[in-house]
């Protein structure tokens, strides 16, 4: 058994087993809270960055598919759980999880006590920390770990965005939907909707949704300009999730604000940031962030309340909100924002997300709600 | 919208007694429930005929009815009570059952009440096979290929489709009673046949197989609102063929990816929607196929389930309470979660450790019955464990089910390097074949070099549990390498602690001792660290109480508040017969005690089903098996300043003096005493200095003193094992050829320690005395009198509070004695003393069989009949209280009668025996309360399912000693114008005192004999008697075919007699009902609400 530690900034040392690749990671400690769905988290590009603590002790139980992937590798800095699966057991399962962390190179830990580690970070808030099986010595993993950049004010949304556009055409899986749902949509005045995509970090399920609401999906890199996105002729515009802080990101701030009023513009995640930010508000880290599969959201004008899943660091203040967005959703744990509206423009964002994968379907209905938006467009 | 103005009186219905397939879930559900809606303001009308039960303490709901659950009855409480709804939802099937019934007969309309949770087309749609099955094609599910039939020919049409093997379901029982697997023709024709004679409406149904899928289920909850939550997923270990309840379970679900999981989650969403339950909880269950995915709809229960119960206690989150709430009108997310208090209720919890149920059968007391375990409920409790990973939680698990193993192996019960080691060819039998013992032969599968391919390619269970288990054998082969503890290191042994593996495991292996291997581990830095159940995996601060222990870094055991004194009570793990809610009873009402004296209260049980391990019961639950280490783990975090053992049943018991033994504060009566009292010399010198009788008795520890010991009691005698609870391997024995039998039975029972062998007193009556004492001062709680006669087990037989046939001299003297024992004893608690009273020369002797010095399985029956709250005083006065202070200075002599009756799971175990013997064999017990015995006894027999037929043909057959007392009986049911039948020895001695009756053959005489009449439903009640020796076999034959047709059968003739009383009263006053509340003019006041 090969050691590897975690170090925290403040000092703490949790000792375990290597698990996955060897090496040194560094990054921001946080965790998440779903029972399910390790593959998907592992190949969520908005985890760029940051070393993800699986609060579920046992991980791996069911292996890895080819399939059940948000993106086409891990992006995540390290992996930490308490314990891991040496078999894979299901179906659908084409290899185990720790060879697949070997090959896909990241640095994992297992046989920690995880919820010491969960109670430390619920207690001061995300900390730096870094994840070794090279340097072992505890007061120089502590010196990079307080040496770690942390996420305020970086970009990491430039590691991790698609060098290419790229059309999309792969639906959802049949694992996704029970038989009898989704009915397809019909094409609209005989073609099908054009939606640009503007790739932040996406977690691909997003496009797998808008392809099966009978879109054509184009995917661009985030980075790109409003007046590049127009000559798309989109009859839609979604912005994607992505990782780290929104505030740095002027670039994509300035492309949304070019694009707001000329083409219905839908947001999830860091998009929802970005199109808030590009509407006048601001945003602030939250303490410990939100991440899971079991946060409730309340739509205000229903009274409805979804249970979502969520990823996110960072959120929309509630002070300095401009005018022109109404809230249209809040956490029912802490009362943030979970989803405005532009009052005047066909613009919308949930903080969570709709496209679950990890987590479950109750928000599907906002890609309808997209699809509506560009229907009255049209 | 917040709760409902509209209504003001709620009636609530309980489950009954406890049975296989409904236990003490329902009444944890149901007391949740009373606190839910009085906390809300809500005038709460409870009827339950469940005297064990916390929901029937008078003070839980506000006008309590512990009478007969039948819809008449709850009728008449309508007729009385008026409420304005009626919450059918948290009974479970019996309350469901019951809400239909008074539906379906105009109650509910005539006196408006409206049924909330589920409405009646809800309760149909979901129960109705053929009405769920249109359901889940109209939302595109999946059911299982397979139609209803309503007799054997259109069964045998349908087969030829589906093909076998089958599954056949009766239509609307319990516990999927009567559900079973038919792999031919014979078992097809036969499965049919009883299947359409157990439901209710006469309907099974019959679907394809899929024995051998994976099993899932999902707790959902709803509310008026449609915000659906899932509250847990469980992952059933043991794959389809073997019933839920029977299944070792595992939460959260293990092998599903999140794909599947969000599939099997909008499943379950839609089937709550589509069936229409508005408010509450229900519990839908799940097969996928393991190699395809594809997923199918089992079933639903629109209700809150035993499953429900074990969310709750392995999530954390309060599914009954909740439920209650919705159904008054609450939104979810309008209730806060207790558990972090910011957040709300609406949302689905997380966790972060393993939960592992495991079943806990009975067979031993049924040898008769096939143990195999199938699509009918067999089991008479359950057991559950919480680790941070599955290995830790099932090893637990294991420990907690208290069947003398530790683990997984590696301890006394431990078949593999014995002589009794199983070959390759009994393992395969065992594997393929599910069985109560299964588990154990996966471990010598893996021992014998199986591989995890080869035990799932037998067993169908999932290759992750196997590889698990397969680990931890591994790591066995590990330790047992070393060859003491001296060469292991810490890391290893650290990581078998992280396994599960405890210091018994661990002493086996390295032949040593228990409290060596904990001394040397602590020394290493090895101890048991405790961590929440939250709800939420940390992510939120957590304010409940609950813990369960690990192997980790951080232990988050609060520290003692300041000045506050600390009391442990230990429960009683898993239900048995012989040990069950009753005393989960006594262990709550000892928390609330504490609570009262302003005592930190911290409650130790493994029992997911109980009150006791209900997060709100206590100051602090550790969910942990109740096992020596387990206890001291929690005991090196606490310190408690006392630890009650007395109210758990045997189990606490059985670790009293391991834990005096390592310096656990022991309180009330003291560890010598409990000893003493099962010594049998020390407790026969006693009786002697204090001049009480006891029968002939002698000690055996081999054959041949038990030969001698025999000699010198003579026949009949009583032979047992000692050291034992309900009876185990009791038998009485009439001649040489039945105690040499007996014996060696009981020897092996007894597992080294001696049999014992007594005189048995024929004809006596029986008297259980419940009494409590400070040290000083004694009050008799209760005197029972027996309805049938001594050597019928205790627990089993009906017994009457007060007296009724016992006079003033013979009672004076009862209660002599009981003083006389707990002052000589020094019994600071309760005591429970059994006494039989015999006729000899002319006179009442007064013998004393047994005193045990801890709470009995009638305290709560005590308690409900003389309003007296005796564990609650019993706990006060071991905390320190005199009984002058808390003013119990006088024995409660009720006006009223009170009988407790005994309710046996014989339906579930065709073709046993159904005869009374010494042998506890009873699973609940419920209770009949009316100013005359008559009525009483009525009420208690209907309460139990045995329906006094008004008219038609009663079969009497007795022994001889019983035939005189018979022809008085016959001659009254005759004057009553029942038509009397009877084979010819009796019927000759009937028609010489001049009564008419039919005669009928004797089975080997020729049809149509008397099995021909039964079933075809010529006889509404019979009344056998066993011959007092052997052939047992016809009248069994006949007995147990009662049981098979629904025919009430009474088999001693003390009951019979009580039952002609009963009939006799019946037809002259109707039966009445009336409020525990108005029978008590001093009432218990309400547990003090924790946070």
């Amino acid at each position: 058994m090969k050691v590897a530690k975690l170090a925290l900034e403040d000092g703490t040392i949790f000792t375990g087993a290597s698990f996955g690749a060897e090496g040194e990671v560094d990054g921001e400690v946080c965790f998440n809270t779903s029972m399910t769905g390790y593959q998907e988290i592992l190949t969520d590009p908005s985890y760029r960055g940051q070393i993800v603590t699986m609060t579920y002790p046992e991980i791996g139980n069911y292996g890895v598919n080819a399939e059940d992937v948000e993106s086409g590798r891990p992006h995540l800095a390290g992996f930490v759980v308490r314990n891991h699966s040496s078999v894979a057991s299901n179906f659908r399962a084409s290899g185990e999880l720790e060879e697949y962390l070997s090959r896909a190179n990241v640095v994992g830990i297992s046989g920690i006590d995880t919820r010491a580690l969960v109670r430390q970070l619920r207690e001061y808030g995300a900390l730096k920390g870094v994840l070794s099986t090279t340097d072992l010595n505890d007061e120089s993993l502590v010196a990079k770990a307080q040496a770690s950049p942390g996420l305020v004010g970086r970009d990491l949304v430039r590691e991790v965005v698609p060098s290419m556009p790229r059309d999309w055409d792969e639906r959802l899986s049949i694992w996704s939907k029970l038989p009898s749902r989704s009915p397809a949509k019909r094409p609209l005045n005989g073609r099908d909707p054009h939606v640009v995509a503007l790739d932040y970090g996406m977690k691909w399920n997003i496009a797998r949704h808008l392809c099966d609401l009978g879109c054509r999906v184009t995917v661009l890199p985030g980075t790109v300009s409003a007046a590049e996105v127009l000559d798309r002729m989109p009859d839609g515009v979604f912005l994607s999730n992505g990782p780290g802080d929104p505030e740095p990101l002027t670039y994509a701030i300035n492309t949304i604000r070019g694009l707001l009023g000329k083409t219905p513009v839908f947001g999830i995640c860091l998009g929802h940031q970005l199109l808030s930010l590009a509407c006048g508000a601001t945003t602030f880290k939250l303490k410990f962030g939100h991440r899971g599969a079991n946060q409730p959201v309340q739509n205000l004008a229903s009274g409805r309340v979804e249970i979502t899943s969520q990823n996110h660091g960072f959120a929309v203040a509630e002070d300095n909100l401009p005018s022109t967005l109404e809230v249209t959703h809040r956490n029912l744990n802490d009362r943030t924002i979970e989803g405005v509206r532009h009052r005047e423009l066909p613009a919308y964002g949930v903080q969570y997300h709709p496209e679950a994968s990890a987590g479950p379907h109750d928000s599907n209905y906002l890609f309808g709600t997209f699809w509506e938006m560009i229907r009255k467009g049209a | 919208m917040p709760r409902r103005d509209d209504i003001h009186k709620i009636l609530l219905i309980g489950s009954g007694p406890i049975v296989i397939g409904q236990a003490c879930e329902f009444d944890y559900s149901g007391t949740q429930a009373c606190k839910a809606l009085r906390e809300e303001g809500y005038e709460v009308v409870l009827v339950n005929s469940n005297p064990a039960t916390i929901m029937t303490d008078p003070g839980m709901a506000d006008r309590t009815y512990i009478e007969p659950l039948t819809w008449e009855v709850v009728a008449k409480i309508i007729e009385v009570e008026r409420p304005d709804c009626l919450l059918p939802t948290l009974g479970g099937q019996t309350a469901l059952n019951l809400a239909m019934e008074l539906h379906q007969h105009g109650v509910l309309e005539k006196y408006d009440v409206e049924m909330v949770g589920a409405r009646p087309e809800v309760i149909e749609k979901a129960e109705n096979r053929q009405q769920f099955k249109q359901a889940m094609e109209r939302i595109g599910l999946e059911v299982c290929r397979g139609d209803t039939v309503h007799n054997l020919q259109a069964a045998r049409e349908l087969v030829q489709d589906i093909g076998l093997p089958c599954v056949i379901r009766p239509s609307f029982t319990m516990g999927g009673s009567g559900s079973a697997v038919a792999f031919n023709r014979g078992e097809f024709d036969q499965l049919v046949t009883r299947g359409l004679e157990s439901s209710p409406v006469g309907e099974v149904l019959i679907e394809e197989s899929i024995i051998g899928w994976k099993e899932y289920e999902m707790e959902v909850m709803r509310d008026a609102d449609d915000n659906v939550v899932i509250i847990c997923s469980i992952e059933n270990f043991d794959p389809m063929g073997v019933h839920t309840g029977d299944s070792i379970t595992v939460a959260p679900a293990q092998t599903l990816t999140d794909k599947e999981y969000q599939r099997m989650r909008d499943a379950a969403l839609a089937v709550i929607r589509e069936i229409g339950v508005e408010t509450g909880g229900s519990n839908i269950q799940f097969a996928t196929h393991p190699d395809t995915g594809r997923m199918i709809v089992i079933e639903m229960n629109p209700r809150v389930s035993r499953s429900s119960a074990l969310a709750s206690k392995a999530t954390g989150f309060p599914i009954a309470k909740i439920a209650a709430k919705l159904a008054v009108g609450y939104r979810l997310h309008e209730l806060p979660n207790d558990i972090t208090r910011e957040t709300m209720a609406c949302f689905e919890p997380t966790i972060d450790y393993v939960v592992t149920k495991i079943p806990r059968f009975a067979f031993e007391k049924f040898p008769e019955a096939d143990a195999t375990l199938t699509t009918q409920m067999k089991s008479v409790g359950e057991t559950m464990a919480i680790g941070r990973t599955f290995k830790e939680s099932f090893q637990k698990a294991l420990r907690g089910l208290e069947v003398g193993s530790f683990g997984f192996g590696c301890d006394a019960k431990d078949r593999w390097g014995t002589p009794e080691q199983p070959e390759r060819d009994e393992i395969r039998v065992k594997l393929s074949t599910p069985g109560d013992d299964r588990v154990w032969f996966i471990r010598y599968a893996f021992k014998s070099g199986m591989t995890v391919a080869e035990v799932h390619q037998l067993t169908r269970i999932d290759p992750w549990f196997l590889q698990h288990l397969q680990e931890i054998v591994e790591l066995e082969g590990v330790l047992r390498a070393h060859e003491d503890l001296s060469t292991v290191s810490d890391a290893l042994l650290r990581r078998a602690k992280q396994y599960g593996f405890s210091d018994r495991q661990l002493s086996t292996i390295w032949e040593t001792n228990e409290i060596g291997i904990r001394e040397y581990r602590k020394s290493r830095g090895i101890a048991a660290t405790f961590k929440a159940v939250d709800t939420c995996a940390a992510e939120f601060e957590a304010y409940t109480p609950y813990f369960y222990s690990t192997y980790e870094d951080e232990d988050e055991t609060p520290a003692r508040p300041p000045g506050q004194k600390r009391i442990m009570i230990l429960g009683g793990g898993p239900n048995r017969i012989g040990q069950g809610i009753e005393f989960d009873y006594c262990c709550c009402h000892a928390s609330f005690a504490l609570s009262e004296m302003g005592i930190q209260s911290i409650m130790v049980n493994s029992n997911p089903e109980t009150v006791s391990t209900d997060y709100d019961t206590s100051d602090l639950l550790f969910f942990e098996p109740l096992t020596t280490e387990d206890v001291l783990n929690i005991c090196d975090r606490v310190q408690p300043d006392g630890v009650i053992v007395q109210f758990g049943g045997q189990t606490p018991l059985n670790l009293a003096r391991a834990l005096s033994s390592a310096g656990v504060p022991i309180i009330g009566t003291s560890v010598d005493t409990i000893e003493d009292a099962e010594d049998r010399e020390k407790f026969q010198q006693l009786l002697k200095r204090l001049g009480l009788k006891q029968p002939a008795n002698g000690i055996a520890r081999t054959m041949a003193q038990a030969r001698t010991e025999a000699a010198k009691v003579g026949f009949p005698a009583l032979v047992r094992p000692s050291f034992v609870l309900g009876g185990r391997a009791m038998e009485i024995c009439y001649d040489q050829t039945q105690l040499e039998r007996f014996v060696a039975e009981a020897f092996i029972v007894a597992q080294g320690q001696p049999v014992l062998i007594d005189r048995f007193l024929e004809d006596a009556i029986e008297v259980d005395v419940d009494a409590i004492s400070d040290g000083e001062q004694v009050v008799v709680a209760g005197i029972m009198e027996h309805i049938e006669e001594a050597g019928i087990h205790s627990g089993d037989s009906a017994c009457v509070i007060p007296p009724y046939s016992l006079q003033g001299p013979i009672l004076a003297e009862i209660r002599e004695a009981t003083h006389a024992l707990a002052r000589k004893l020094r019994v600071v608690g309760l005591m429970n003393i059994q006494f039989a009273i015999k006729k000899e020369d002319g006179r009442q002797n007064l013998y004393v069989l047994e005193v045990n010095p801890r709470a009995s399985r009638t305290v709560p029956f005590v308690s409900k009949a003389t309003g007296l709250s005796v564990a609650k005083i019993a706990a006060k006065v071991m905390a320190g209280m005199t009984l002058a202070e808390l003013g119990c200075e006088s024995e409660p002599i009720p006006s009223h009668v009170s009988i407790k009756e005994s309710v046996f799971p014989f339906r579930k175990f065709v073709g046993v025996d159904i005869v009374l013997g010494p042998e506890m064999r009873s699973t609940g017990e419920v209770m009949g309360i009316s100013d005359r015995f008559s009525i009483a006894f009525a009420k208690s027999q209907l309460a139990a399912g045995t329906v006094l037929p008004r008219e038609g043909t009663i079969f009497i057959s007795v022994a001889p000693p019983a035939k005189e007392h018979m022809v008085g009986l016959a001659k009254r049911l005759a004057a009553m114008g029942y038509q009397l039948m009877a084979t010819e020895g009796t019927a000759r001695r009937l028609e010489k005192a001049g009564i008419g009756v039919q005669h009928v053959n004797k089975l080997q005489e020729g049809q149509p004999n008397l099995l021909d009449f039964l079933i075809d439903g010529a006889i509404q009640l019979i009344m056998n008697t066993p011959s007092g020796k052997g052939a047992r076999t016809d009248e069994g034959k006949i007995r147990s075919a009662a049981v098979a047709r629904g025919v009430p059968c009474i088999t001693t003739i003390q009951a019979a007699d009580a039952a002609v009383k009963a009939m006799e009263a019946l037809r002259n006053e109707p039966i009445t009902v009336q409020a525990l509340q108005d029978r008590f003019s001093t009432l218990d006041p309400v547990p003090a609400q924790k946070r």
